[in-house]
């Protein structure tokens, strides 16, 4: 292919292909040395992103990083590609759609059109050319909608996923948590438990439990229990009630094959949830979860940074029409994101790249206690996602998820996101919260004890 | 708010240790909630980042020989960041082990994610794992200075050990902090698969293992995997009676 060099401060700078200059253009962070892949200083690193800039988007089409036979991600990417949709900047270079995305040309309505035409590789590069406050203007004029019971995306509203995890499945303790998050409003995107023993008969359990508590209250959203796709399959087949059918997914075929995953068993999992037709607002079924570095953990990254593998877990999501996405940015540890500063970084960029590609992004800002990162950090990349217009945040009591051991959002958080910039939760969720006396007509949140009481009604 | 009402959020907090019910200041977290929180914070960032107070241990594990060594991640700083650093000896390390005569079982301690951990547990869970195993032949006590659960391959392979018991700092939650983890391995040497050992989690003074609990399972596991010769997910469904699990990998691994 084609030659990768550029001289630069009297110095030549050459890129063995494609793959490197993609790696090598990436800003620093601790996944991209660990697997070898970093530049080896800032010069070379600029030196990447100036031959990154001049090349066009349509060198991506022709040199697949990951080969077309051996990859199934790879052959999705490539067979959905919609070349109609790329029309309008396919004679552009990376540097160019930089320049275009932020210009006033690149308007809600024509970036939604445009996203069947891009592939992942694109928006990863176009992203490693964008500062911070780049990835939030482009990010925030992009809207995605999409709907189970709840409509998310919509603008001036920001979603919240309601996160109760027990570490021992304690149903009464699971349904405290929830009853003390949908008293400070959130839930509206998902109440979705990951559990402590994974298997069938206890996702059973919660989703029954979760189930009847919604039905209860008529509350305007959908539950769901974090077990693998497999499992979700087979729940369907008992008859239990399912709503959403969750998966972590990557970038390449190898990592899925880490989370036991194939295409096929999604598109299988995805009519399965489909046939239920449980949704009333809409038919978004799927909840997918990702995070920079999943490739490199299970050894199949095949020498790809890891912010470039991230986007390409958006192509498989993508293809299943999910209502929610979500990177959990902080999650994986410091070998792959070492501090705020690279969590907050790798946030902004996988909420840019899945919005850029059509999936309605959010995201668990959150840290491990082994991280050069506390709750301040947390705070700069809620506010900063909030005004991105991230599909909705994860929100655990007191920001403390006691069986997953790492740091999230609080309730509080959510709720000072939508106080403090004036966001409100889902419209049908919105609704039922001002019907309860939970949240004013402007969503700020009641010193209600009536409202109180009724929820407590349902308390163990 | 009502009586009754503060009444029941009081009773829903006794049914999980979640932090619910806190109150709010505006939409933020009470001070005495915030500092709570912080304090929780704190003291797990401590655990990861204080050194382990190597004399301290040494003399806990009296009389018992004690050899120190090395991983090849120079700082903490580095540990973090190179798990592949952490998971091997630094150079010339192994000469202080391979000229030792051969032995059942080594017993490495690492400081892995919470030197807290291993500050307070390890050396008594070591006594009380090692008073049963009677009629084996026990080499030294290593210590492992930035070391992660694959050092031990090392260290046994250099030691001529037939099975490495190694106890490691966990990774720190805010609730516990200083939680001891054990991995044994049969046939320790480098390139050992994760799959290929047992593990023990939770080894803690609040709620969680006790050392004789603890010291009972090494001991079964480890009398288990000399004489059925392997350790790992080969092991796991016969000592599935005694609460023993291959845990999921934490990240101290």
């Amino acid at each position: 292919m084609g030659a990768y060099h550029c001289q630069l401060g009297g110095e030549r700078f050459r890129f063995a292909g494609l793959a490197e200059v993609m790696a090598k253009a990436t800003p620093a962070r601790s996944g991209d040395a660990l697997a070898g892949l970093i530049a080896k200083s800032d010069v070379e690193r600029v030196a990447a992103q100036m031959v990154l800039a001049d090349l066009p988007l349509k060198a991506f089409l022709e040199e697949l990083l990951i080969p077309y036979e051996t990859d199934e991600v790879t052959r999705l990417i490539v067979d959905s590609h919609d070349a109609t949709a790329f029309a309008p900047v396919s004679h552009m270079t990376v540097g160019q759609f930089r320049d275009w995305l932020l210009s006033d040309a690149a308007d809600a309505a024509t970036l939604t059109a445009l996203a069947p035409g891009l592939m992942p590789e694109m928006v990863a590069a176009v992203s490693k050319l964008m500062r911070n406050r780049d990835l939030i203007a482009v990010a925030r004029k992009i809207t995605v909608i999409t709907a189970f019971r709840s409509t998310l995306g919509l603008a001036g509203r920001i979603g919240s996923r309601l996160q109760p995890n027990h570490p021992a499945d304690d149903l009464k303790g699971i349904v405290a948590s929830t009853l003390d998050g949908l008293s400070y409003a959130v839930g509206d995107a998902v109440i979705g438990i990951n559990p402590a023993t994974d298997n069938i008969p206890t996702a059973m359990t919660l989703l029954s439990m979760l189930d009847d508590l919604r039905a209860r209250y008529d509350i305007p959203t959908q539950s769901c229990v974090l077990t693998h796709v497999t499992n979700s399959i087979e729940i369907i087949e008992r008859g239990a009630p399912l709503d959403l059918v969750f998966q972590s997914v990557a970038g390449t075929q190898a990592a899925n094959d880490g989370f036991g995953v194939t295409l096929s068993m999604l598109k299988e999992a995805h009519e399965a949830a489909l046939s239920l037709k449980r949704g009333t607002a809409g038919s978004n079924v799927m909840y997918f979860e990702t995070g920079q570095g999943s490739a490199l953990s299970s050894d199949a990254h095949h020498g790809i940074d890891q912010q470039t593998l991230e986007a390409r877990a958006y192509a498989v999501c993508r293809a299943f029409d999910p209502l929610i996405v979500n990177t959990v940015v902080g999650f994986i540890g410091p070998e792959y994101l070492y501090d705020g500063k690279e969590i907050i970084r790798a946030g902004l960029e996988d909420v840019f790249c899945g919005k850029l590609l059509g999936l309605p992004m959010g995201c668990d800002v959150c840290y491990t206690n082994h991280a050069e990162a506390d709750q301040n950090d947390m705070d700069v990349l809620m506010t900063l996602l909030a005004n991105a217009r991230a599909q909705f945040l994860i929100g655990v009591p007191g920001a403390d998820d006691i069986m997953l051991n790492y740091q999230s959002l609080s309730f509080h958080d959510i709720a000072y996101l939508r106080n403090s910039l004036g966001l409100k939760a889902a419209p049908e969720f919105e609704a039922w919260l001002t019907g309860m006396g939970l949240v004013s007509e402007s969503g700020q949140l009641l010193d209600n004890g009536q409202a109180s009481a009724r929820l407590l009604e349902a308390a163990p | 708010m009502s009586d009754v009402v503060k009444d029941k959020w009081a009773a829903l907090r006794q049914a999980t240790p979640a932090r619910i019910a806190l109150g709010r200041s505006g939409a933020g977290l009470p001070t005495r909630a915030n500092l709570e929180f912080q304090f929780a914070h704190a003291r797990a960032r401590d655990a990861v980042h204080s050194g382990l107070d190597l004399d301290a241990l040494e003399a806990d594990l009296a009389p018992l020989e004690v050899i120190r060594v090395t991983s090849a991640a120079p700082d903490r700083a580095s540990y973090l960041r190179r798990p592949d650093l952490g998971r091997k000896l630094a150079e010339g390390e192994a000469e202080k082990l391979n000229v030792r005569p051969v032995c059942d079982v080594a017993f490495v301690i690492a400081d892995g994610l919470s030197s807290a951990a291993v500050q307070a547990h390890a050396a008594a869970v070591t006594h009380a794992a090692r008073a049963r195993l009677e009629g084996l032949s026990l080499g030294p006590v290593v210590i492992a200075s930035q070391a992660r659960v694959a050092i031990g391959d090392e260290i046994g392979a250099a030691l001529g050990a037939r099975l490495v018991v190694l106890l490691v700092g966990e990774r720190p939650g805010l609730t516990v902090a200083d939680s001891l983890g054990a991995y044994l391995t049969y046939d320790p040497k480098p390139g050992t698969k994760d799959s290929q050992r047992n593990c023990l989690s939770n080894i803690h003074g609040q709620g969680g293992m006790s050392y004789e609990q603890a010291a009972g399972k090494i001991a079964w596991l480890t009398r288990a995997a000399l004489e059925r010769k392997l350790t790992g997910t080969g092991l796991r469904e016969e000592s599935g009676a005694l609460g023993v699990e291959n845990a999921p990998l934490i990240d101290g691994a």
